[in-house]
């Protein structure tokens, strides 16, 4: 049980039954849409961007556990950020929770809560599905970012 | 293995004192603790437990004599078929032929002729598809499905619509999940050329009336094709009974090797089809001017098939005769309804799908846990389960659901594995809920 109760923290627990900024951004300047087929994880992130800063951010959705906390944590955790920031802390926390290199979550805050994942291969996607999403409304968000065309690099990590 | 069969007695209140009677009587008949010494993949740990394989509806595991048969035929037999004058050229081309035999006593079919190797169901959907698009459907042309139908019944015709024009029409389905029987007849008119449904449903285990499908078909004129993967390995099959036009499933749910399949279809109708892929073995005489093409089977046949899954097939099917198909569907539905009756104890747990006639196939979901975090908990107890849509997308949506959990039974499973599945779920629910 000790894999799953570092998979399912306390945190990420809270997060997932009580998402933060869990709301339609009605001024937001962008926004993109995340789906994961093999879970049937949706979400739609919205951003407000003021220049080069992460004005505010917020989703709306329905996923699992990981997905929907994993969504909730980055709203709360990129509020204030800078492009470079956001994309620094996406790559940070990809290392994370697919266990790449030495990364114990340093600098990653409360993000670091994730590092469970690394253990469980299936569900790295859940956990950077928001990321990806964000990643594409930060450059437009035409597209819809669906974690079966754009992850595989996430695919051959496993 | 011991430790799941010996569990087998556990709670036998679940259920009144003449089914726990029913159930020592079908005992006696069918020694579990026996058939699972022939599959040793069950008899092993996962994550420190002992596994509990429930996802028979995706693959199911393979017998011994299964696993001999393949090997047998790459230590002695290896050679192509249909080629050589060679010893072993005849030896690998009269075991292949005679798998094709066997399945055709296995579906009753009447000639041997109307048996045709592919790779799978997916492969064999799409041959007739193909076929239809190419001679026989037109623009404004319907074909009917069901919204029960898994994603290689649904998108191969979804191409057609786009290719050619045709209409796709769908056939609802109840809460229970049964096909609302008016509305399909309702949906069987003038310009429909085809019905293509699923026998049994990979999510929800309807068994769907086929016989009656077929009578309300026929008496329009109108050819049935079915996607038999998920009845195969379950129900009595006799295409002459059914009286359908065409009737597919897969080897590797069936207990054997993966990449092979069959499609059956009366003889008349595969030889109105065109050939599916053009290759070896499925002409006659080639020249650059003109290229006569193979009798059936052999048209649809082209290039060198998978031999050795298809030994291996034939070794699955000796294997569940001499179960018997009735057997292991007597055991498998006592099984499902102890396992439904356990799970409906569980609190805030649905079934999805409560079709009166039923496969041993559970969907459901749990109140507060996705799906997916439900499947990673089960794994972590060894219990092995799908989790997702099943390659059923618009089933889900008539659900209400992103996605669901499901257990998928087999005639080696036990009701010592249906508590520890249920145990499981409590788990989820402490840890999750």
């Amino acid at each position: 049980m000790s894999d799953l109760k570092a998979l399912y923290q306390e945190v990420i627990l809270d997060h997932s039954k009580r998402p933060r900024n869990f709301r339609v951004l009605e001024d937001a300047t962008s926004r993109a849409d995340g789906y994961n087929p093999l879970c049937g994880d949706r979400l739609t992130l919205y951003l407000r961007m003021n220049g080069d800063q992460i004005a505010d951010v917020a989703f709306k959705g329905s996923g699992c556990a990981i997905s929907t906390a994993s969504a909730s944590l980055l709203t709360e955790t990129l509020k204030g950020k800078t492009r470079a920031q956001a994309d620094g802390l996406f790559e940070r926390f990809h290392d994370l929770v697919t266990g790449k290199g030495s990364v114990n979550g340093a600098g990653l805050g409360k993000l670091a809560v994730f590092s469970g994942v690394s253990e469980f291969p299936a569900r790295v996607k859940c956990a950077t599905l928001a990321w990806h999403t964000l990643r594409s409304a930060m450059a437009g968000g035409a597209e819809p970012v669906s974690t079966e065309t754009d992850d595989a690099e996430d695919q051959a990590a496993r | 293995m011991g430790t799941a069969v010996t569990q087998e007695i556990a709670n036998p209140a679940a259920f009144g004192p003449g089914a726990a009677a029913e159930a020592v009587e079908s005992a006696a008949a069918f020694d579990v603790a026996r058939i699972r010494q022939d599959f040793p993949i069950l008899c092993q740990q996962v994550h420190g437990k002992p596994l509990v394989y429930l996802d028979n509806a995706a693959t199911s595991q393979k017998p011994l004599p299964v696993i001999d048969a393949e090997r047998d035929f790459y230590l002695q037999d290896c050679a192509n078929i249909h080629r050589g004058v060679h010893e072993l050229s005849e030896r690998a081309t009269r075991k292949y032929e005679e798998v094709r035999a066997k399945i055709q006593r296995l579906i009753n079919a009447r000639e041997v002729r109307e048996i045709v190797f592919v790779q799978g169901t997916t492969e064999a959907l799409n041959l007739v598809a193909s076929g239809f698009g190419r001679k026989i459907l037109a623009a404004g042309d319907e074909v009917v499905i069901t919204a029960m139908e898994h994603h290689s019944n649904i998108v191969p015709w979804q191409m057609l619509r786009d290719e050619k024009g045709i209409v796709l029409q769908v056939a609802p389905v109840n809460d229970a999940g049964e096909l609302i029987w008016e509305d399909l007849e309702a949906l069987l008119g003038p310009r429909t050329k085809l019905v293509s449904l699923a026998h049994v449903s990979n999510v929800l285990g309807t068994i769907n009336p086929l016989k009656r499908v077929v009578q309300a078909a026929h008496s329009r004129n109108i050819p049935v094709l079915v996607d038999g993967a998920q009845a195969a390995p379950h129900l009595k099959l006799d295409v002459q009974d059914l009286d359908c036009d065409f009737y597919s499933f897969s080897s590797h749910k069936l207990f054997g090797p993966t990449g092979v399949g069959v499609l059956y279809g009366k003889a008349r109708w595969l030889e109105a089809l065109p050939p599916y892929q053009g290759g070896g073995d499925m002409i006659r005489s080639v020249s650059f001017e003109k290229t006569i093409y193979n009798a059936i089977p052999y048209k649809f046949e082209a290039g060198t098939p998978n031999i050795g899954a298809t030994i291996g097939l034939g070794a699955a099917i000796e294997y569940v005769n001499r179960i018997g198909i009735e057997n292991i569907g007597r055991y498998e539905h006592e099984l499902l309804g102890y396992a439904t009756g356990r799970l409906s104890q569980v609190g805030g747990l649905r079934i999805i799908g409560q079709a009166r006639e039923k496969a041993a196939v559970i969907s459901f979901v749990v109140e507060g846990i996705h799906p997916h975090d439900l499947g990673t908990v089960l794994d972590q107890e060894g219990v092995a389960i799908r989790t997702g849509h099943h390659c059923a997308e618009p089933l889900m949506h008539r659900f209400g659901v992103p996605a669901t959990a499901r257990a998928s039974f087999a005639f080696y499973n036990t009701r010592g594995e249906v508590d520890r599945l249920v145990a499981a779920v409590e788990k989820a629910k402490d840890l999750l809920g």
